[in-house]
């Protein structure tokens, strides 16, 4: 009876905004009260002299509901512009994520190898640890830290997706 | 000398002074004329700088939440925002329901909210709550002030946040300190706001497709709602040109009533759970539905799956969001239904459009055939008024004065918007959106104080005028004449009709045991009451209530067993009604199916 399910796509979304008291409550808040999902979400000022801070959400559902959510989010007074890098051209999708391993021996001396494989960098280390530094997609560091998990995976830290699109232009 | 006086504005004392001044200047300037407020410990600042002055006349209401619906009800009726002023802590979360409210049904709404000093927030202060956070997802946008050099720029934004676009309610939480210490004041005309600019014209484009879609039409409908009457008396006016010059039929939403004449024969009555088999039937089927200023609400659509399955849709909207949000439309155009209208007609006439007339006389059949059914008839008893019936003798009595109706929630406002009507927008003010019993006697002394001298009826029920009764006492002291006209059937008549026929007759909790003599209540408050029980003595009863000088209360005894129809059960599609002169289910094996009960 109901219509054919749309499929569900993880979308990103960038979301130019005034750095005022509450934005990002008042943009979670919008996220929970109508419940869409959040898979991650950034935020920092990215200009000091216009008050501004970009958020960038990563979230998934189908099609109508992610037009649903650009527009509500489109409609928040403090919000300058909603882009859906998903649909609008190519970008790059960027994590930076800290893993903290711990282990000796030959273990130890895996976790290491693999890490260099990765471009991950070591940024501490003791006798018995490292933490790790790594930054690529999403996809990435998930496979990172499947591999660290034998290895001794004690902590995992994630940023959340920052995205901007790629070529010359503004967003 | 201009350098120094700027680096140094302390210099320049003519334009100093104390954040509560500077709220009360910038309320003036904004043309500001009445506040509807309740003094308390972190507003008294305003309150001192109030006295003071007399460009601003302030109504002490009795409870918050009657202050916020007092206020939509000016602002509905008048065109221009409605202002609150509150205290901290109670004050501020007692007028969450009313700003709900005024969110919901897009009113615009300033509220002013009075905080604890910026050092003792965050430290559950005395009286402290967090109302920017509490207020943040049931308004259109809020601010806590906290420097006194922002408070005129906040306050002129929160009006242009509050009226543009599509309105709603903003709130400006002020901090006791904020009121006090002193700062420079910023004109209205300085203010730009930096992001908030809703898109005022239609796409010209998708208007030449709309107008070229309606001329080829077969069965079109117009269906409007509040967007018309929140887009200024123009709109009506344009709509009633745009209705007639193509000869749709029209049906308005309960928030949309008044936006076209309803005595016109073009006019198919109110749509929806409640609507009339016309205007359901005509929506079902039509090929082309022209939607401006409404929202398929969930009351409008019934089972979604089955709403107008076969029509072209037109979606006309100030708000990008309303569109496809439940219901996917082939033509979005984002706008003020004013202007969209005036482009509309302006493509119209351009086009040298004419509407395919032979199809047209044929649809008109159609219609005029459901017409037929009269699905708002009712059986009238020479012993017991019928509530349909008070309001259709209230109606006869006041229509040919210019007479201003709100309405409690239920049963009672069912019946109002299907035998009340309207001619012009602003005289219908009704919580559409949350359903808000208790809006109806704040929301009639706000419409009162916008005009005087007009009739001013609150159409109520026993149960919902008991949820701001208290308000009696502002009508009271401010020589409010409002009508309060209660059909009193003792029940909480709507939850007792689902109770009857989805829920087995078990009519658990909506009988209304030990209610007070209305009356008496009325006269305690200062208010005359009167009393009616006898058909025979309606007109002369509604006349009386009409003479009187001042506030009334008026208690109608009515058939406490009348149901409302057309009803469109939950979960059923927009054309399955209920008439009133179907066989009646047997109440005890009346029931409806789980997934029907969850749908309401």
């Amino acid at each position: 009876m109901s219509a054919p399910q749309q499929p569900i796509q993880s979308h990103i979304l960038s979301v130019l905004v005034d750095n005022e008291p509450g934005i990002l409550a008042r943009v979670v808040g919008l996220f929970s009260g109508r419940g869409y999902n959040i898979e991650s979400l950034t935020v920092a000022e990215v200009s000091d002299a216009a008050h501004l801070s970009r958020i960038t959400v990563v979230t998934s559902g189908p099609a109508n509901v992610i037009e649903q959510i650009k527009a509500q989010l489109g409609r928040l007074v403090p919000v300058h512009n909603v882009h859906d890098l998903t649909v609008e051209g190519p970008h790059i999708a960027r994590e930076l994520a800290l893993i903290k391993v711990a282990g000796t021996g030959e273990k130890r001396v895996e976790s290491l190898r693999i890490a260099d494989i990765f471009r991950a960098r070591a940024v501490d280390s003791t006798i018995e640890s490292f933490v790790f530094e790594l930054t690529g997609a999403p996809e990435k560091i998930t496979a990172f830290v499947e591999l660290m998990k034998p290895l001794g995976l004690v902590d995992v830290s994630r940023t959340g997706v920052v995205a901007i699109s790629r070529g010359p232009k503004p967003l | 000398m201009s350098t120094a006086a700027q680096a140094a504005p302390a210099q320049m004392p003519d334009k100093q002074m104390s954040g509560a001044e500077m709220l009360i200047k910038a309320l003036i300037d904004q043309g500001v004329e009445v506040v509807f407020g309740y003094p308390g410990g972190a507003v008294l600042p305003i309150y001192d700088a109030l006295f003071k002055q007399n460009a601003i006349r302030h109504i002490l209401v009795r409870h918050e939440q009657g202050a916020v619906h007092a206020a939509e009800g000016y602002a509905r009726s008048t065109g221009k925002p409605g202002v609150v002023l509150v205290t901290s802590g109670p004050g501020a979360t007692n007028a969450v329901t009313g700003l709900t409210d005024a969110l919901l049904d897009s009113i615009p709404v300033i509220c002013l909210t009075g905080q604890v000093a910026t050092h003792l927030v965050g430290t559950d202060a005395f009286q402290e709550c967090d109302t920017t956070g509490i207020t943040r997802p049931c308004t259109k946008h809020n601010y806590l002030v906290k420097n006194v050099d922002d408070l005129s720029r906040v306050v002129h934004e929160a009006f242009y946040v509050a009226t543009a676009g599509r309105p709603g309610p903003v709130v400006i939480d002020l901090p006791k300190d904020v009121q006090v210490a002193t700062g420079a004041y910023t004109a209205k005309d300085n203010i730009k706001h930096k992001t908030y600019r809703p898109q005022v014209n239609g796409d010209d484009a998708k208007i030449k497709e709309a107008v070229a879609l309606m001329a080829a039409a077969e069965r079109p409908v117009f269906y409007t709602g509040g967007g018309i009457i929140n887009a200024g008396p123009k709109a009506s006016e344009l709509l009633r040109q745009f209705v007639q010059l193509t000869g749709f039929p029209i049906t308005n939403t309960l928030m949309g009533l008044g936006g076209y004449p309803a005595t016109d024969r073009q006019f198919l009555g109110m749509l929806g759970m409640h609507g009339t088999w016309e205007a359901n039937h005509a929506m079902h089927d039509c090929d082309v539905m022209i939607n401006i200023g409404a929202r398929f609400d969930d009351r409008i659509t019934g089972r979604l799956n089955a709403f107008s399955p076969g029509s072209k849709k037109i979606h006309v909207d100030i708000d990008p969001s309303s569109h496809n949000k439940t219901v996917r439309c082939d033509l979005n155009i984002v706008g003020d239904a004013c202007k969209v209208l005036e482009q509309m007609i302006a493509a119209w006439k351009q086009g040298g459009y004419k509407p395919n007339q032979k199809a047209l006389d044929r649809w008109w059949q159609q219609i005029d055939q459901w017409r037929a059914r009269d699905s708002l008839k009712y059986k009238t008893d020479p012993k017991i008024i019928k509530p349909q019936q008070a309001i259709q003798r209230l109606y006869e009595l006041t229509k040919d004065q210019d007479t201003f109706i709100t309405t409690e929630v239920g049963q009672h406002q069912m019946w109002a918007a299907q035998f009340y009507k309207f001619n012009k927008p602003n005289r219908w003010m009704t919580s559409g959106g949350l359903g808000t019993m208790g809006y109806g006697l704040p929301a009639a002394i706000g419409v009162q104080l916008g005009h005087p001298g007009k009739l001013v009826v609150d159409i109520a029920g026993e149960a919902s005028i008991l949820m701001n009764i208290q308000e009696l006492g502002t009508a009271a002291q401010f020589r409010l004449p409002v009508k309060v006209f209660i059909l009193n059937n003792e029940y909480m008549g709507m939850v007792r009709q689902w109770q009857q026929l989805l829920h087995g007759g078990r009519y658990s909790q909506s009988y209304s045991e030990s209610l007070p003599d209305f009356v008496k209540l009325a006269e305690a408050f200062h208010c005359r009451g009167l009393r009616v029980t006898d058909p025979a003595d309606l007109d002369a009863v509604i006349k009386e209530m009409i003479a009187i000088d001042g506030p009334v209360v008026v208690d109608v005894a009515v058939d406490k067993a009348e149901n409302c129809f057309p009803m469109v059960p939950s979960g059923a599609a927009h054309n399955e009604m209920i008439l009133a002169d179907d066989k009646p289910k047997d109440p005890a094996n009346a029931s409806v199916s789980e997934e029907g009960m969850a749908l309401v």
